[in-house]
């Protein structure tokens, strides 16, 4: 059984280090500091953390204001607060001047569970990437994590990280890398970050591509496993980086896979599957399938139990290939 | 209390300013054949004092210096009063007024930081420069550096939620390096404030906030002037300044006109404009 552990933890840790390292890091959260896991970096380092209390929008303002004078500003909240109550905020105040902003959202997604669709997001990737400029980060997990928090923090500009409540499994192995703009392969072998092209220099075929982010990657990988013993080729391609999303690499999974299933735990409107799509339609033309929400809004529940009831199994994974490749 | 010069010949200066920027402020919605004269020519002498009587401490050579005062155009659509004094001041060439509004230009119909020397953020989408003010008034904090932070907000903008979400936090951190000003002109979009969406009192509302209040003719000099030197000597608090203004003022046809919020003169209205603000 795979390590076990939420991307707002590993997130909270991250903020700590940072801090560590560089005084310039600031921190905003929105009264949600005990569940965005801020809270580490609040006990830390007290006078650099603010908490603004329950108003997103002016903590957009005052993250723009800090950054505009030289901070790293971190900036906290659910993500269906963060991306939709403050959207405009987001979009005038941080994104349009391009401001030096980090917008780790927590929350994402339906294993919010029992609080139901008011808190579940699963419209913030489409908000987010339709942003001129906003860079779109979706780690799956702990360690992931870590490495784009610090990718984040070493880039200039405004950059939304997308993070979860529930435990998730580990998928990476310690040394995996992580570089904004680049997918990472990670079956049938796991490449580094743009190292793809030993998997797909062989003018190898697969009937089926599982291009995911977040949660459905470790999914997608479960699938490929049963797959594989059916005699259906797979791949398994990790676009944590939404936006800028790896275009060579998504080209090149077109060109060589029968058909790609792309899959989030968001809305399949405007998230990863319509980038998947904005990108094939013109490079390589291949059937792309979209695996997600389907244009409805969460509800209460356990999050397990939500995942099952929304279509996010392996077992829902491998029926879709199963009727793609006619087996 | 901050002690500024107030000497007449720097009240002459500071007045003479204002006359030029109110000058450039119809030109330029003239010759754009669009814009917002009407709010730009009621903060023209806030603004004018605010450049020419060394209130502001900032170096049109080196606008990014780090110690500079910050001044934020909350009410964003004004961007002509602080193009016009920013253009005035040195920070970029007088001719680029002629092409506001122009397809190419960097003065854009609202003001574009990363375009033009001296706009300190993105305005326009009302409400949100008091929040960036008070984080640049943190950084302030944080960094130990002793500049000020100056917003001018309108007083409509104040119907904006952000606006006391970010007044709460300002007197919450005890900003007493963030000054407020409104351009109270009693004037919207839509009509007059009061009928519109009643924002008055405004300072009774500031005050209950936790903010020290002040308030101004927004027209006259020596008082702007003085009112800013008592601002700047606040302690532990943020200050807000309600300056009552005339919308349109120095346009005899556009003072007190809600239309003219967002109307550029004709050619004809132009040249009166100028006739009234040329003479002395």
């Amino acid at each position: 059984m795979a390590e076990m552990k939420a991307t707002r933890d590993a997130y909270g840790e991250t903020l700590v280090e940072l801090g560590r390292e560089n005084p310039d890091i600031v921190v905003l959260d929105a009264d949600l500091s005990s569940s965005t896991r801020t809270s580490l970096f609040a006990k830390e380092f007290p006078e650099r953390f603010f908490n603004v209390g329950i108003a997103e929008a002016n903590m957009m303002g005052i993250a723009a204001g800090l950054a505009h004078s030289g901070k790293i500003v971190f900036a906290s909240t659910f993500a269906v607060f963060a991306t939709g109550r403050a959207y405009d905020q987001i979009r005038q105040s941080i994104v349009y001047p391009g401001f030096n902003v980090k917008i780790a959202a927590s929350h994402a997604g339906i294993t919010v569970g029992e609080d139901g669709a008011t808190h579940q997001a699963l419209e913030d990737i489409a908000l987010m990437r339709a942003l001129p400029g906003m860079t779109v980060l979706v780690p799956c997990d702990a360690r992931q994590t870590r490495l784009a928090v610090r990718a984040a923090a070493a880039y200039q500009g405004p950059v939304y990280i997308r993070l979860g409540r529930a435990k998730v499994p580990q998928v990476y192995p310690d040394d995996a890398g992580f570089e904004i703009g680049k997918g990472l392969v990670l079956w049938p072998e796991p490449e580094v970050p743009g190292g793809y092209k030993t998997v797909l220099a062989e003018n190898r075929r697969f009937d089926v591509a599982f291009v995911g982010c977040g949660i459905t990657v470790g999914l997608a990988l479960e699938a490929a496993r049963t797959l594989e013993q059916d005699g259906i080729s797979c791949l398994v391609a990790d676009m944590a980086s939404v936006k800028p999303i790896d275009e060579e690499l998504l080209a090149k999974i077109a060109r060589s896979s029968g058909a790609i299933i792309a899959c989030e735990e968001h809305s399949v409107i405007g998230g990863l599957g319509s980038a998947v799509c904005e990108v094939t339609a013109r490079s390589h033309p291949v059937r792309v399938v979209r695996l997600g929400v389907n244009d409805q809004f969460g509800e209460s529940g356990p999050a397990g139990a939500l995942l099952e009831k929304y279509g996010f199994t392996s077992e829902r994974y491998c029926q879709v290939a199963r009727g793609l490749v006619g087996r | 209390m901050h002690k500024l010069g107030n000497n007449e010949s720097q009240i002459r200066f500071i007045e003479q300013k204002a006359r030029e920027i109110r000058i450039d402020i119809v030109k330029m919605t003239g010759k754009a054949g669009s814009g917002h004269p009407g709010g730009s020519l009621s903060a023209a002498d806030i603004v004018a004092a605010l450049y020419f009587g060394d209130v502001l401490r900032v170096r049109p050579g080196e606008p990014d210096w780090p110690d500079r005062d910050r001044f934020v155009l909350s009410k964003g659509h004004a961007a002509p009063v602080l193009y016009a004094a920013l253009a005035r001041k040195g920070f970029f060439p007088v001719e680029w007024l002629d092409t506001l509004r122009q397809l190419g230009s960097p003065l854009q119909g609202h003001p574009d930081c990363k375009q033009v020397p001296g706009v300190e953020v993105s305005t326009g989408s009302l409400g949100q420069g008091l929040s960036m003010a008070v984080g640049m008034a943190l950084a302030g904090k944080l960094g130990r550096k002793d500049y000020k932070v100056w917003v001018l907000l309108g007083d409509g903008e104040c119907q904006e939620g952000q606006v006391w979400e970010a007044a709460m936090a300002a007197s919450h951190y005890k900003l007493d390096n963030l000054i407020a000003i409104v351009d109270h002109n009693g004037l919207q979009i839509d009509g007059k404030t009061e009928d519109v969406m009643s924002v008055d009192p405004l300072g009774d509302k500031f005050k209950a906030f936790g903010w020290q209040v002040l308030s101004v003719d927004g027209h006259n000099i020596p008082s702007l002037m003085e009112v800013f030197g008592q601002a700047m000597g606040v302690k532990d608090k943020p200050t807000v300044i309600v300056a009552e203004t005339v919308k349109g003022k120095g346009v005899s046809f556009m003072e007190n006109q809600k239309d003219w919020h967002g109307k550029a003169p004709d050619a004809a209205q132009l040249e009166q404009a100028l006739k009234e603000l040329t003479a002395v």
